[in-house]
């Protein structure tokens, strides 16, 4: 880490003549109060994307968010403010802001002894702007928009988005903590519509992580992306209307694992169990799941897109054993959760950007590999749904009921698959979902690298994953009674 | 607004104006044929308490810059929160070097010169709310405690918040246009957990206004909040079947949304709306007008340009259930063939006429079905018009409420639910920028056992 922490001290600290004894004066400003524990984030990113319509790359746009969250916590409480200066008076003035919410008569005058923290590089700290000239960044989504329409006739419209943002990020703590992070992250998406006879639908596809843009280029996984959004909306052309009710259903591998964190790990973050609000408070150590479930939540894969060297607090991230052969084992934390709960943090804190406060969060969460074979899966099926593509989803954390919307479902009859059907929403209750797995296939895979996670109004870049699964009764949001 | 808050609105509005203009003049330097920018900067105190205790206090200072900058027919856009000179001329550049990539598109450009706003009215949108965090802290309390006082099985609470923020947004472009817009927004919202032997169940209840003398006292939304959470306790799921559907008027006005969405320019060009060619055809059950009314005074969605400097004014988007016309920007417009609407950035103030029924009248009129109080999912396809989403609420008989339900799905096609408006409620919730009643939908599938 000395290394990344040296590298963004220069590029973000020394421009603005701020050094080990200014951070040290304002952290003594915000501890002047009776505050327990303080932090600085330091935050600087370039964001820019283009869009391709109509086969022209129409537009693109690039913006900077640069600045300081100052944050003081005293008890249970917490005291926020910001700047977006890199101005010792504006920080110095954030400070005194955040420490208002801890009574006067605190330490002050302490000497903080700065040290780093250990060594991560799941990424390259690049700069993924600067990894492709902008004119190769404008032939890569024409190159995708044809291959799409190459696909089929049928295509009558593509467009495409690249986009990139080059952050560097550091963390000063009250308790002597410097950490530091340079994190690159990419996406590319494409959306296709055909049309036959009248009947226009819809296919999307994208993929992307901590990288820089020649990711899109290895294994041509641009092209990729266009093909597979060009087979599901073909799919979505011969779908019929989808069924209602409590079906046996079947979901894919890899992003229908939004199901976990919809179902289980909103749920299981420390903030609600420490509140008490999650359909989970106080159930460690209680099965809530069949024994073939082993859910985990792993900030630490390489280059994935929910994955963090450190998180947003300068906690190492670490993979969190949620369930294990069905019972619950853990929380997700950030440090003032963890601290009230008497535990340590799980690397979990996160937030959207210095302007926004941390909370704990998941990095990428999925479930580990059961045993059986997907056609196995499939074929023990006599009447009921599989899904393979999802929109979005949502949970109530207090009731644990959760829904996840399918984009490319089919029937199963008597073990095949047959027709496909119209996206529906499909809804199930939290805690008790996962009793009733019955098959966890062999075959885990992880998303490709599009998910992002909202929560009080901050989103973050998170991952999802997860083998076949079978569950035996989950509710269809069809519309064929 | 006082005069000092006058004054100091004035001054900060001279600012921004100041960096919007040496904006312009830096794309123009750079080369631009045309630029746009936009400043807008906010500051606001949010303030939660949570069991009695202050849980977070937190300070928002904000401030952007936007620029897009047009050489023919080619744009870059950039944006930037750092004020500087030197950052307003790099931000400048950033956007015509993408211009530099970016192809050829005659559609592009300013919106046309004669539409620019001229006159500009005073809405009353900026009331200023001289709270400190202590005040702040004090109703938040006092609101939070209405709640939890109202029931034994309120055991728990997410807290109470109380937040305001005064913002100031400044637009201009290279027709010399220039206009500035103050607004204010205040927010009282608490939010409790009910719980008996069957389980917990949340809910909430909000306040939010222009003026800080027409938010709903302490004791009103603390006492909503925890009889809505109260309400919920033991719902169960019932049997698949359809329905008639009741939304209650807060989740009524996500069909207002769904249908914005459909009307707008940017999904009918691409061809991505059930609502294509459909202007002069009954989208709507006859009976139906929605209207948008972007002056009314002191209201969330009151606007007098949109993000382009083009004037809003009155017009009507549904007559008799027959759709009169689209949702566009100038750049939508052009791709239809069309003048802009004036929604660069949306619509303003979107309404459908109130029917003089209040929500046990329509239940009644419902006879047997669903009230739907909260959706979860984001199931609707704004393509093909499939609509299936989660949902919370009551199963009715004979017009009267019998238990709460949950884990629910309710399913249907945009197309048949608008073609199927039955009634608009009187109980018009004037909380966002889609105003309704409660809506009563003729059948729709409800999944569950």
């Amino acid at each position: 880490m000395t290394n990344m922490l040296e590298q963004v001290r220069k590029s973000l600290l020394e421009p603005a003549g701020i050094g080990d004894s200014e951070l040290g004066k304002l952290m003594a400003e915000v501890m002047r109060n009776r505050v327990d524990y303080a932090d600085l984030y330091f935050q600087h990113a370039r964001h820019e994307s283009w869009f391709l319509e109509e086969g022209r790359v129409k537009s693109g746009s690039h913006n900077i968010e640069q600045g300081v969250g100052v944050r003081a916590v005293s008890g249970e409480k917490t005291g926020f403010a910001y700047s977006d200066e890199f101005l010792l008076p504006a920080l110095t003035d954030a400070a005194t802001t955040a420490r208002a919410i801890a009574q006067s008569g605190g330490s002050g005058g302490m000497h903080i002894q700065w040290h780093g923290g250990e060594r991560r590089d799941l990424y390259r700290p690049l700069d993924p702007l600067a990894s492709l000239a902008d004119e190769a960044k404008v032939q890569l989504l024409e190159r995708v928009e044809a291959e799409a329409r190459r696909q089929d006739p049928r295509v009558t419209e593509v467009i495409a988005s690249l986009a990139g943002v080059g952050e560097q990020i550091m963390v000063v703590r009250s308790d002597g903590v410097l950490a530091a992070d340079v994190r690159p992250l990419v996406r590319l998406n494409v959306t296709v519509l055909v049309e036959q006879d009248g009947r226009r639908e819809r296919g999307s596809a994208g993929g992307g992580g901590r990288t820089g843009y020649e990711y899109f280029l290895d294994e041509d996984r641009a092209l990729e992306y266009a093909r597979e959004a060009v087979r599901q909306a073909l799919v979505n052309l011969e779908a019929v209307d989808p069924p209602a009710g409590t079906l046996q259903v079947v979901l894919g591998p890899g992003w229908p694992g939004i199901l976990l964190h919809e179902a289980i790990g909103h749920g299981l973050e420390g903030d609600f169990n420490r509140k008490g609000t999650s359909a989970f408070s106080g159930r460690i150590g209680e099965k809530v799941a069949s024994e073939q479930c082993t859910v985990v939540d792993d900030g630490t894969v390489a280059a994935r897109r929910g994955s963090l060297n450190i998180d947003d607090e300068g906690t190492p991230t670490q993979k969190t054993v949620l369930i294990e052969d069905g019972i619950l084992k853990g929380y997700l934390q950030d440090t003032l959760n963890a601290r009230l709960m008497g535990v340590a943090s799980t690397g979990n804190g996160r937030r959207e950007s210095y302007s926004h406060l941390p909370m704990p969060r998941m990095t990428n969460t999925y479930m580990q590999a059961g045993a059986y074979d997907p056609e196995e899966i499939i074929s023990s099926v006599a009447n009921g749904l599989y899904a393979v593509n999802f929109g979005g989803g949502q949970v109530d954390i207090t009731s644990g009921k959760f829904v996840f919307s399918a984009s490319e479902a089919y029937l199963i009859e008597n073990g095949k698959i047959t027709q496909p059907v119209k996206g529906a929403t499909l809804i199930g209750s939290g805690p008790e979902v996962l009793t009733r797995v019955a098959m966890v296939g062999n075959d885990l895979k992880l998303d490709t690298g599009v998910g992002t996670c909202g929560k009080e109004g901050q989103s973050v870049p998170v991952g999802v994953g997860q083998p076949t699964l079978r569950i035996d009764g989950l509710t269809v949001g069809g519309t064929q009674v | 607004m006082s005069q000092a808050e006058a004054i100091a609105t004035a001054a900060q509005e001279a600012r921004l104006s100041e960096i919007v203009t040496d904006a312009l003049q830096a794309a123009r330097a750079q080369g631009a044929s045309a630029a746009e920018a936009g400043v807008s900067a906010s500051q606001g105190l949010s303030v939660t308490v949570r069991l009695g205790d202050v849980e977070t206090v937190e300070h928002n200072r904000d401030k952007t810059l936007a620029i897009t900058v047009y050489f023919g027919s080619r744009t870059g856009s950039a944006s930037t929160s750092d004020f500087s000179a030197a950052a307003i001329v790099d931000t400048a550049r950033a956007a015509c070097t993408i211009a530099k990539y970016t192809a050829e598109d005659d559609c592009a450009g300013l919106a046309p010169r004669e539409l620019m706003a001229r006159e500009i009215p005073e809405l009353a949108l900026c009331r200023p709310w001289s709270l400190d965090m202590e005040q702040a802290i004090t109703l938040a309390r006092e609101c939070e405690d209405h709640a939890r006082q109202a029931d034994d099985r309120i055991t728990n609470s997410e807290g109470a918040t109380v937040s305001t923020s005064e913002g100031l947004e400044v637009y201009g472009n290279s027709h010399d246009f220039l206009g500035a817009i103050a607004t204010t927004r205040h927010y009282l919202g608490c939010s409790v957990i009910a719980q008996d032997d069957a389980g917990m169940q949340r809910d909430h209840w909000y306040s939010v206004v222009r003026d800080a003398g027409d938010l709903e006292s302490a004791q009103a939304v603390g006492q909503k909040a925890a009889a809505r959470a109260l309400r919920r306790l033991g719902a169960r799921q019932i049997t698949t079947r359809e329905a008639p559907v009741l939304y209650e008027a807060p989740m009524a006005a996500s069909l207002l949304g769904h249908f914005v969405s459909a009307a707008s320019g940017a999904n009918l060009y691409r061809k991505s709306s059930f609502l294509l060619d459909q202007i002069g055809e009954p989208v709507f059950s006859s009976g139906v007008n929605i209207y948008e009314r972007p002056h009314l005074r002191g209201a969330l969605g009151s606007t007098p340009f949109d993000n382009e400097g083009v004037a809003t004014h009155d017009r009507d988007l549904v007559v008799d259930g027959v759709l009169q016309g689209y949702v566009l920007d100038s750049y939508s417009g052009r791709k239809l063939k069309m003048q802009t609407t004036g929604n660069a950035g949306g619509v303003h103030n979107l309404m459908i006429t109130p029917g003089e029924q209040d929500l046990p009248d329509l239940l009644d009129a419902m006879g047997e079905g669903l009230l739907v109080t909260e959706l979860i999912g984001f199931g609707v396809n704004g393509l093909t018009g499939d609509y299936s989403r989660g949902a919370v609420g009551f199963w009715v008989e004979n017009g009267e409420i019998q238990y709460p339900v949950d884990e629910i799905t309710v399913a249907g096609n945009l197309k048949d639910m608008y073609r199927g408006l039955r009634a608009v409620g009187a109980d018009v919730d004037t909380r966002g920028n889609f105003r309704t009643g409660s809506i009563l939908l003729d059948r729709m599938t409800i999944a569950g056992k």
